[in-house]
């Protein structure tokens, strides 16, 4: 009788062994197919003309210039509108407000708000910018971005700001530094380099966000930098094309896909190393 | 900065304005300073609240036209302005579902190797590749999906699912017609591999958070993997488990981009889950731009405010299950 159980044991474990395996092969292996589809498809449609040259009309060549432009330009001021807001947020919360309830609210609705649907928070955009402005616009765009990195920074910097020692503030008090002072020349030092990893994982975050672009900068098929005026960007750019029967346009988007995937990764994998060298020192 | 000097032994009258005069400055900035990070506070709270007003003042046209036929009626007529919500909810919970039943178990699996099985050194790597494809843009799984997955299904697999289910009375019903590639299984299939990579560092994050001691213990009275992870490591993290299902619940609802390239778009609820169907978000993502007329507007408008209220139900839960287990752990 013993024997059967210890064989019935054995039978349980080497099959969920085998399932773990087994799981982690076909997952990683789905996961390995879709960077390499990407990266074969991608490839080949890249060449220079991709960078000089504007998004084609269908059935001809052309390149992707006026979608990167117009994507950095949003991405830029989505950071400089996010950021400030983002990291006063975080500062409230881990230095004035350490035991407030405002703080233990505010993390809550924060951290719904970081994995909240992003085509709501274009419908929201739309609501409050594109209606009133009457046309859809590239700074429309740039602050449905905002919205979306605003969570990603006040997260980031809380958490940051919780990792500097207390000692360090408490030093600083005991000179007579006023707090504002503390927060600004010693927290802010010490946490810098996470603070930094938190705004790259924004950018990461928003450079391939598509909802909620679709209606604020809506797209445009010629170079614009006017912010006034519909702007086009790589996702939304990948979006049309990859739905078109054009074959052009189809390679344009996988190259447009490759181009993002390469900069969220580069960017996720300095923003590792930052954090990494902080964790070590 | 200011410069306090306590050398001089004798302070002027002058000197102790000027340095009243100082402190008052500074003790001011600490109060700005105060003032600006708990409106930058507030702000995030009101920008949760802005978005529920925003969409509900948008929703109200549809909603008072509609009333509570609107979530329960699956007409979708943009041109006798009539719509109603039930087929693209409906394609969002069964897509959802999908891939929740296929994440789960893969996330939990290799959760489970990563943290009793992979060797020591690759446990690193492993799971670095897990948590950087966590933050690859939907948009490239929906277009792999679109070009890659959608004709395999189409050429392969949905035909043989089709002869092979084609004489079971209720799977029959699940994988009648012809194969499309695109719709409802297919979309189900790009979210779970889309949250595949959430589910997986979350639970290994949480698997991770086991007192190893518990562990040693039970694996010194004879207990093996299987049983370790059955008996001890699920127990003690169950709540941060479903937490983070829940967390991966949410992404796999809201989730646009990946799902609107290969669901088809067809306001129909159909009981095989080869045909096409839509998603909320699919809904709004292919329509809004082409949305002639306020009530047309104000209905999608509407179907964003559902999926905000059962995104925020969904994810509360989930803050509040982690919440829990982060509190435990300390």
């Amino acid at each position: 009788m013993d024997a059967s159980i210890y064989a019935a044991r054995r039978r349980s474990n080497v099959m969920a062994t085998v399932a773990s395996y087994a799981a982690t092969g076909i997952g990683l292996a789905g996961l390995a197919m879709i960077l390499i589809v990407l990266f074969w498809e991608g490839f080949s449609g890249l060449s220079l003309a991709v960078f000089t040259q504007m998004t084609p009309p269908p059935g001809s060549a052309g390149g992707l210039l006026n979608a990167i432009v117009g994507s950095i330009m949003m991405t830029v001021i989505a950071i400089a509108i996010g950021t400030p807001i983002g990291m006063l947020a975080g500062t409230y919360m881990a230095e004035y407000g350490r035991h407030e309830k405002l703080t233990s609210i505010v993390r809550f609705i924060n951290d719904i708000l970081l994995s909240a649907p992003s085509i709501v928070v274009g419908l929201f955009i739309y609501e409050v910018m594109v209606v009133p402005m009457g046309h859809f616009s590239g700074i429309a765009g740039a602050v449905a971005l905002a919205v979306i990195v605003i969570p990603v920074v006040v997260r980031t910097t809380e958490d940051m700001l919780m990792l500097v020692p207390n000692t360090l503030r408490e030093a600083a008090a005991s000179i007579g530094l006023p707090r504002s002072l503390m927060i600004r020349h010693i927290a802010y030092r010490a946490a810098r380099s996470g603070i930094i990893t938190g705004i790259l994982l924004a950018v990461a975050r928003i450079s391939g966000e598509t909802a909620p672009l679709l209606f604020t900068a809506l797209n445009n098929q010629f170079y614009s930098s006017n912010l006034n005026a519909p702007m086009s960007s790589l996702p939304v750019v990948i979006f049309q094309f990859a739905l078109s029967p054009y074959a052009d346009w189809q390679k344009l988007a996988w190259t447009g896909a490759l181009i993002i995937t390469i900069s969220v990764l580069v960017l996720s994998i300095v923003a590792r190393a930052l954090a990494g060298t902080r964790k070590a020192s | 900065m200011v410069d306090v000097t306590w050398g001089g032994a004798r302070v002027g009258a002058q000197d102790a304005a000027e340095r009243a005069r100082a402190l008052d400055k500074l003790r001011l900035g600490d109060v700005i300073f105060h003032a600006i990070t708990r409106s930058a506070a507030i702000l995030v709270l009101l920008l949760l609240g802005g978005v529920m007003v925003a969409l509900l003042l948008g929703a109200l046209p549809a909603l008072q036209t509609f009333g509570f036929d609107f979530v329960t009626t699956q007409r979708w007529n943009p041109v006798t302005e009539k719509f109603g919500a039930l087929a693209p909810i409906y394609g969002t919970l069964i897509t959802s579902l999908i891939a929740m039943v296929i994440a789960v178990p893969f996330g939990l699996l290799i959760a489970m190797f990563l943290t009793e099985l992979c060797p020591m050194w690759l446990r690193r790597p492993i799971g670095i590749a897990i948590e950087l494809l966590a933050g690859i843009p939907s948009i490239i799984y929906g277009i792999w999906g679109l070009f890659v997955l959608a004709p395999f299904l189409q050429q392969y697999v949905q035909p043989a699912l089709i002869s092979a289910f084609g004489d079971i009375p209720v799977l029959s019903t699940l994988f009648a017609g012809p194969p499309y590639g695109i719709g409802m299984l297919t979309a189900g299939l790009i979210l779970a591999i889309m949250v595949l990579p959430f589910v997986t560092s979350i639970s290994r994050d949480v698997f991770d958070a086991v007192p190893p001691v518990l562990k040693e213990a039970a694996y010194g009275l004879g207990c093996s993997t299987w049983e370790v992870m059955r008996h001890v490591v699920l127990p003690y993290t169950r709540v941060g488990v479903i937490g983070g299902v829940m967390l991966g619940l949410g992404r796999a609802l809201g989730e646009t981009m990946a799902v609107t390239f290969v669901i088809g778009n067809a306001h129909k609820i159909s009981g095989s889950l080869l045909a096409p169907g839509t998603t909320i978000s699919a809904t709004i993502a292919n329509e809004f731009t082409e949305a002639v007329g306020d009530l047309y507007t104000s209905s999608l408008i509407a179907l964003g405010l559902i999926l905000f209220v059962i995104t925020f139900i969904v994810l509360a839960i989930a803050r509040y299950m982690l919440m829990r287990i982060e509190r435990r752990v300390g």
